[in-house]
């Protein structure tokens, strides 16, 4: 009997995977599983979920080559797969409209998320105001505070956003956040978790529900090029948008697949969450896979600029992945990140999510070692509009003083002084800046 | 099959306070708050104090099940350098104090990094009962299953009020001690209430023959023990005992356990 990679159910992964959860929690877990099981042969509930992607996601997303870029990619042929361009302004709405309207079989009226990002967090938002549920999303106090117009996206769709200030104050704690909500909350909530990671069944029900991305890249570059890529390359935090790229290209044996983690300062520093690269087996947020820890199992902080990628763990499939040597997981740095984020706003006209660049700097030097017209299909997992901000004072390019200028305006609006008043007067002058900035002329990339 | 030939440490002390008196108190410290020493002197105040059966906490940075108070007390822990060889240590300390049977509560993946069996062999050594794992359940736990039926440690798996009846049995069947009873659905915290869906498990328990079942999560006055105490074989106190050893110190901690075992007289 032939084995294909891509058959895997779960709940494990070769030695990763299966179920670490309390008690209280394995009810609803199991609920889930029969729930999504019955819904995958269902033809109505797939009916409805390809009509959301047709008429509200806007799939399929379309691929764009990126031949300027590809110059400094040793002249590959390098494909964009265009999730940025879905509504809300990831990949992240797939798996959300999936759970949501499982949530909905389920009978339940809340949906609670965790976010880095606040990618996920924006999609589950949008899914939960969209089907007229209400939404809690816990966010670490950090990443609300690098990813502030997410959060305000957020609260715009109605959506509740908790600040965690617990242990890290980042994606892993805001996990911990939301499942402690779920443990207390099961009965009307439904958790939409927003990665590959987690106990059974969330690893494979959100892969599956993110494999339409590589299916419809699989045909697409079929259609473009008359053959199959050389390489797929994605991003890898938790490992969703990867997932969904590679998985269905797990059985083309001469497709290379790289994931590529962050790196941040650097993995001969402490300061990276390059899990497959660095990590060691262990169990964390219900299940088993790779992750960074100290010698006596306790997770360690991880560190990336981009607040997506900042997660100590990374989904069973990929340790599994990297365990059987199907796809490769590599390390790239902040600067290397930011480096290929410019250069795709350059030569492209795309501002990319900071998460996505690091796929984008992977293929640089990916694309010169497999040498001129190899073709990389790269997951361009989001857009940059969130990290505006981070990129613009990253390289320098943010008028802050009519920022700070906008800023006094409006809280002394707030308070009610006179216009007249000299010092308003001006900060009105500055205003005139920040609009410009607003408007995205401030920013000279 | 398990449980039948052990004698547990846990079992029979609960069996004693449920002889002597309305059944046994539980009281749950993190290792290594505020200090390990002041942990170690709590745990040995706490026994002083009608505490029957001791659990130790071992502090983790990303404990699930735990609310406000116990997670703030062990990130304390855990930022003053706790290492789980303290909990070796402390048990040890313990045990040649006070003769109450000791419990650690922990996570699983501190024990998976440890090595399951060189885990359940140290605590054997340091004089230890077993473990409460609030992570770990039946058929996610073989290996743990093993240790502690070569090991002849306790093993304590919890059941809640949403588990089904099979689940229920399964608890029961390979639970070594007691079954922890979760009374409502969430995390560690003191509640005013506790829920009168534990009074309901604990018969549905019953039904699928516990004889040992301790119910913990929102207990925290000696009234809500003998409440507990009508029904379930023992009480299991945390988020109050840690307050009271952050907010008093250790006589702060010791004072609150005699109020607490005020619960337990019949």
């Amino acid at each position: 009997m032939t084995t294909h990679l891509r058959d895997e159910q779960g709940p494990f992964f070769g030695e990763f995977g299966g179920r670490f959860m309390p008690e209280s929690l394995i009810a609803a877990l199991d609920e889930i599983a029969a729930a999504y099981d019955e819904a995958k042969n269902d033809p109505a509930f797939a009916a409805e979920l390809t009509e959301l992607h047709r008429s509200y996601t806007g799939r399929p997303s379309i691929l764009t080559e990126a031949p300027r870029f590809a110059r400094h990619a040793g002249d590959a042929r390098i494909i964009l797969k265009r999730e940025d361009l879905n509504h809300t302004g990831s990949h992240k709405i797939n798996n959300v409209l999936g759970q949501a309207l499982l949530a909905r079989r389920l009978g339940k009226t809340r949906l609670i998320a965790e976010t880095g990002a606040g990618q996920h967090g924006v999609a589950t938002a949008t899914a939960a105001a969209l089907m007229g549920m209400s939404c809690v999303v816990y966010m670490g106090e950090v990443d609300t505070e690098r990813q502030a117009l997410n959060v305000a996206r957020m609260r715009l769709l109605g959506a509740e956003v908790v600040p965690v200030t617990t242990g890290t104050r980042t994606l892993k704690d805001a996990l911990n956040e939301a499942f402690r909500d779920w443990v207390a909350n099961v009965e009307d909530t439904h958790y939409v978790l927003g990665t590959v990671a987690g106990p059974h069944p969330f690893p494979v029900m959100v892969r599956d529900f993110h494999k339409i991305i590589g299916e419809e890249a699989r045909q697409q570059v079929l259609d473009l090029t008359g053959a199959l890529p050389d390489a797929v390359i994605a991003c890898v935090g938790g490992g969703s948008n990867a997932i969904g790229i590679f998985h269905a290209f797990l059985d083309d044996p001469d497709v290379t697949l790289i994931g590529y983690e962050a790196a941040g300062d650097g993995v001969d520093t402490l300061r990276h969450a390059a899990t497959i690269t660095m990590g060691r087996p262990g169990v964390l947020h219900g299940s088993r896979s790779m992750m960074l820890q100290d010698e006596d199992g306790q997770t360690s902080d991880s560190h990336s600029i981009s607040a997506g990628l900042d997660y100590p763990g990374v989904g069973p499939e990929h340790a599994w992945l990297a365990s059987i040597g199907r796809a490769q997981y590599l390390p790239i740095t902040d600067t290397e990140a930011m480096a290929a984020f410019r250069l795709l706003c350059e030569t492209e006209g795309i501002i990319p999510a900071i998460e996505s660049a690091h796929a984008l700097a992977g293929a640089l030097t990916l694309g010169r070692e497999l040498g001129p017209c190899k073709v990389i299909l790269i997951n361009l997992s989001g857009r940059g509009d969130k990290d505006v901000e981070t990129a613009a004072r990253y390289f320098g390019v943010l008028d802050e003083v009519a920022l700070v200028a906008t800023e006094l305006e409006a809280s002394s609006l707030e308070a009610g002084e006179l216009a007249s008043d000299a010092l308003t007067d001006e900060l009105h002058a500055g205003s005139g800046e920040a609009a410009e900035l607003a408007s995205g002329r401030g920013v000279q990339l | 099959m398990s449980g039948t030939t052990i004698v547990s440490p846990v079992g029979t002390r609960i069996a004693r306070a449920k002889r002597d008196r309305a059944g046994a108190l539980i009281g749950y410290l993190p290792v290594g708050f505020p200090t390990l020493e002041q942990s170690i002197d709590a745990a040995v105040a706490l026994v002083e104090n009608g505490v029957d059966v001791l659990e130790l906490g071992l502090p983790y940075t990303d404990p699930v099940m735990d609310g406000p108070v116990i997670q703030r007390a062990t990130q304390t822990a855990l930022e003053n350098g706790f290492r789980l060889r303290d909990a070796f240590t402390a048990v040890e300390a313990i045990r040649s104090r006070v003769d109450a049977p000791i419990l650690l509560m922990t996570y699983w993946n501190p024990v998976v990094q440890y090595g399951v069996d060189r885990f359940a062999d140290d605590l054997v050594s340091a004089g230890g009962a077993g473990l409460i794992t609030p992570d770990l359940t039946v058929d996610s736990g073989a290996p743990w299953l093993a240790a502690s039926d070569r090991t002849g440690l306790d093993r304590v798996f919890l059941a809640a009020p949403t588990s089904t009846g099979e689940r229920l049995e399964l608890a029961v069947t390979n639970s070594r001690g007691f079954v922890y009873v979760v009374s409502t659905m969430g995390v560690t915290g003191a509640r005013s209430d506790v829920d009168a869906s534990a009074r309901t498990l604990v018969d549905r328990l019953r039904a699928v023959g516990s004889t040992s079942a301790c119910v913990g999560i929102g207990i925290s006055t000696g009234e809500q023990v003998a409440e507990v105490l009508e029904y379930a074989d023992g009480a299991i106190v945390g988020s109050a005992l840690v307050r009271a050893l952050s907010e008093d110190g250790v006589q702060g901690a010791a004072k609150v356990a005699a109020s607490l075992a005020v619960g337990t007289r019949r």
